[in-house]
């Protein structure tokens, strides 16, 4: 058996490091790298299925109960007089305990009144507890013929130790369980996001799961040997939910998450092929770490920049309209009673205090409005309005209205309780909703006149504060 | 290697591990009710890398420096947790997957540095620990032998720190029991109480890092995950009160510890072999009882659940039969077959049903085998049908239920032993009469006779 890094030497070159790269490095690390890029292109593919159905953390539970198989299937195979370390042997035994670990969390949580984290908590450390004791058993009390070194690099994987057989059978079982996926792709789909109707439309829901947590048990199973029964967690959750960022279309998030699983997988291993002292785990994982991390923050729409964006936009819109707003409804309040209104740098100003506005966020409004030409600022250093603002301002102070008395009329609200809601829906309204406000309310006989006919604007009573005023603005709502 | 007790070999190992158990058991009651069980298993796993980092900054293995790096790990692994599930609006568990999958693997790259300066960072002491390491040489050979001041000094520095973290847990718990709880049930409540509900959750994550800590030299991170869960689990199975539920999770820790080391170490040697791991063996004591728990407990076992079960569907057949056989004398059909009883009311003629009414008296079967009410039999049926033709008139008339919609719930309100108030002269929502029983209006019955 060939040792990968034995193949090269530490303190690898450029040169060294593109052949790895180009599978040139050598017929044992070629075998090597491809085995685990198809792991990770597997672990992706499942992983997603087990994310879409909540059961990322039972992937744990089931990884970490290898290991009493592991090792009873060595005791076992040592009893019955075979080579206690062979690869197929130990990785049935594995699977085996792995698949009781699920069925022993789906009991847990169907006769005990447990919670499923605490399911997975007891499964996981109980299952793990066993491998210890029997592993350590093995050690000290070896079997005659078999010899127990190695059993315990599959808590953390060791590429090194691999042979070109172990690589082909993890390549194997995980091109497999890849085949095996695409081809119940439909069911799979149809459990994960509506189970109910799956059951109601005569599917057997509960051996779809089945068959899908074994898919699940087949992918840790393969990778034990290579990243480690901890590791190969991570291989199965950090893909899809990288993935996730970026795609609302399943067929898409099995690509992607399969796809970046195997880069993964590719470029861990050629790293830990490269360089001394790099486990492939854990440079597979930290690599799909850093994709998890790109998308969580720079994906287009689900990603943590582009929602923060959208947010402050509509923030920095609702905030602008706000001053619109007032800015309309202090003017209309002046010409009503003849007395002069504040200037629009007043006006946002006592916006800014009314809404509590933190210090960054003003000047990011008074960029909007100027951003939108609704205001400019003089060479004097005054604010000015652009008409379009006041009409801009008239609209929302409209829409407030006719929301307003909405609710009043049809929703039973008390006067008193509806501002708060109003402030936010007066926004969102489409010229649509409007029309049909408008007639709804035209049946109870109430009208909001259009602020362009009448110059004094009936919206909110001016100046006033919100609970101050008179529920029916146009009269005899209720 | 002896089968039995030894002061230097045993006193110290098992000392620890009961420590070690019954920290993270009074700990794990509230992760276990916040529904934070994994918060543990993410914490222990992610805590690797920051005793890495902390030795590798400090260049020392002291105790200071390797709490100080897991608390640090710890806090980290919640708040980032927290990050990626409210900014990444990524479901809690693969958050958590997520994050702790990815430190423990930045942990096993930096032991590999650790290792390149020589220095002894075993990531399989860390997962399992070294309980036999603290063995006591020149122990005394009776308990008489303890009580002297060399005793103290003997006590290797592991077993002090898990006694200052215990003690620690067990400060925690009793002088905060109270805003614990309150956060533990009505996070939202405690908070607007004044007691900050995000405060006490990391407070208690910093324990639950230092208990990590304070175990993994002796015990091992897959012992503190068993001990976070199992105990409290256990507990809960057991009582549904929070003061007792935490007195018997510390009493599961212990009983786990103490059972597991036994197994540990008496077992393989009464078959002449090696101990085995002694911490593997506490999780899967503690797995043990909490698997017993399940089956036993007198509240919420199976087995209890089971017969309760059984008593129930046992009596609802028995009022079943009694009922039917009335409707069908209604009708009059004054004896009925066995088959035709299980056409109206599936399993009220099984065997050992109809045998249990005889022997109440209650039910006859005549030479043909059919089955017919005696006396009080009648009595019995008519309680229970005037209960369900209440139920039913109830529904109509005070809850609005149409007439249509009202038999299939009063089928089953009519085995509660209560009924509505009964009416003067009434009839069920389908026009049958309301049999009256005995007592005050009972004339109608016996005058039927």
């Amino acid at each position: 058996m060939f040792s990968m890094t034995a193949a090269v030497a530490p303190g690898a070159t450029w040169r060294e490091a593109f052949e790895v790269l180009t599978f040139r490095g050598g017929y044992n690390t070629n075998v090597v790298i491809a085995g685990t890029t198809l792991l990770g292109l597997a672990a992706g593919v499942i992983g997603t299925f087990a994310l879409l159905r909540k059961r990322s953390l039972v992937t744990d539970a089931l990884a970490h109960a290898t290991l009493p198989g592991v090792a009873l299937a060595f005791l076992a195979a040592a009893a019955l007089g075979m080579q206690g370390r062979s690869l197929p042997v130990l990785l049935v035994g594995a699977a085996a305990t792995a698949t009781l670990a699920v069925l022993a969390i789906q009991a847990i949580l169907r006769f005990t009144r447990l919670h499923e984290d605490a399911a997975i908590g007891v499964v996981l450390s109980v299952g793990f507890g066993a491998g210890v004791v029997a592993l350590t058993y093995i050690q000290k009390n070896p079997p005659a013929g078999s010899s127990p070194a190695g059993l315990n690099t599959f808590i953390y994987g060791q590429t090194a130790a691999m042979s070109v057989g172990d690589a082909t059978l993890m390549g194997a079982i995980a091109l497999a369980a890849v085949a095996a996926t695409l081809l119940f792709l439909k069911e799979f789909a149809l459990v994960c996001f509506n189970d109910d109707f799956a059951r109601v439309d005569g599917w057997p829901v509960s051996l779809i799961d089945l068959a899908m947590m074994a898919l699940v048990v087949a992918v840790t199973v393969a990778g034990l040997q290579a990243v480690g029964m901890i590791l190969v967690v991570a291989m199965l959750i950090v893909p899809a939910v990288s993935a996730r960022f970026w795609t609302e279309r399943l067929w898409l998030l099995v690509v992607l998450a399969g796809v970046i699983g195997a880069a993964s997988g590719y470029l861990g291993s050629s790293v830990s092929a490269l360089l001394p002292r790099k486990p492939a785990g854990a440079v597979i994982v930290l690599t799909a770490g850093a994709v998890f991390a790109l998308s969580m923050f720079l994906a287009p729409s689900r990603g943590v920049l582009a929602t923060t964006a959208r947010r402050l936009r509509v923030r920095l819109r609702i905030a602008g309209e706000h001053v619109l707003e007032a800015a309309y409804e202090r003017q209309a309040q002046a010409g009503r009673a003849s007395a002069s209104g504040e200037t629009p740098g007043g006006v946002f100003a006592s916006v800014a205090q009314e809404r509590g506005w933190p210090w960054w966020f003003k000047p990011l409004v008074g960029a909007w409005l100027r951003a939108r030409g609704f205001a400019k600022r003089r060479p004097s250093g005054e604010v000015e309005l652009a008409p379009a603002a006041l009409e801009r301002g008239a609209r929302v102070s409209r829409n407030h209205a006719l929301w307003k008395q909405y609710l009043i009329s049809y929703a039973d609200l008390a006067p008193s309780h509806v501002d708060w809601s109003v402030d936010r829906v007066e926004h969102i309204l489409s010229p649509r909703l409007v029309a049909e406000l408008e007639a709804a309310l035209a049946k109870r006989g109430v009208v909001i006149p259009d602020p362009h006919e009448t110059s004094t604007g009936r919206g909110r009573a001016p100046g006033a504060h919100p609970h101050d005023e008179a529920p029916d603005a146009s009269g005899g709502a209720r | 290697m002896s089968v039995t007790f030894s002061i230097g070999a045993d006193l110290f190992p098992l000392l620890a591990g009961v420590l070690a158990a019954v920290t993270c058991g009074l700990l794990g009651n509230f992760l276990v009710l916040r529904r934070l069980s994994l918060m543990g298993d993410a914490i222990s796993h992610s805590v690797l890398p920051g005793l890495v980092i902390a030795f590798l900054v400090t260049a020392t293995r002291g105790p200071v420096a390797m709490f100080v790096g897991a608390a640090a790990a710890g806090v980290a692994t919640v708040v980032l947790v927290e990050v990626v599930k409210k900014l990444g609006r990524v479901e809690s568990g693969a958050a958590m997957g997520v994050v702790f999958s990815v430190l423990f693997a930045l942990g096993v790259l930096l032991i590999e540095r650790a290792a390149v300066r020589h220095v002894d960072l075993d990531a399989d002491c860390v997962l399992h620990g070294q309980l036999e390491h603290l063995a006591w040489y020149g122990a005394p050979a009776s308990t008489a032998g303890l009580w002297d001041a060399a005793t103290i000094d003997a006590v290797p520095r592991q077993v002090w720190v898990l006694l200052i973290a215990c003690a620690l847990a067990a400060a925690f718990v009793t002088a905060l029991f109270k805003e614990l709880r309150l956060a533990a049930f009505d996070p939202g409540l405690s908070t607007a109480l004044g007691f900050n509900a995000t405060a006490l959750h990391y407070a208690l994550m910093i324990f639950v890092a230092g208990a990590t800590v304070a175990s993994f030299e002796a015990v091992g991170s897959i012992l503190v995950i068993a001990m976070l869960v199992c105990p409290a689990a256990t507990a809960r199975l057991l009582t549904d009160r929070l003061r007792p539920q935490i007195l018997v999770s510390v009493g599961a820790a212990i009983g786990a510890a103490v059972l597991g080391y036994a197994g540990a170490v008496l077992v393989p040697a009464a078959f002449g072999k090696e101990a085995v791991n002694a911490a593997g063996s506490m999780t899967v004591a503690a797995g043990l009882l909490l698997a017993v728990a399940a089956l036993a407990s007198p509240s919420h076992g199976v087995v209890a659940r089971w017969i309760r079960q059984r008593r129930l569907a046992r009596q609802m057949h028995r009022e079943h039969l009694l009922a039917t056989l009335y409707r069908l004398r209604e009708r009059d059909e004054a004896s009925a077959s066995a088959e035709r009883i299980e056409a109206v009311a599936r399993g009220a003629a099984a065997p050992g049903v109809v045998r249990a009414e005889r022997l109440a008296g209650r039910v006859r079967r005549d030479a043909g085998g059919d089955l017919s009410l005696t006396a009080s039999g009648r009595d019995a049926a008519a309680e229970i049908v005037a209960r369900h033709r209440l139920w039913e008139s109830y529904l109509v008339d005070q809850a609005g239920l149409a007439p249509d919609h009202v038999h299939a719930p009063a089928e089953q309100l009519e085995h509660l032993p209560m009924r509505p108030p009964r009416r003067a002269g009434e009839t069920d929502p389908h026009g049958r009469p309301i049999p009256t029983t005995d007592g005050a209006s009972g004339e109608h019955d016996r005058a039927d006779r």
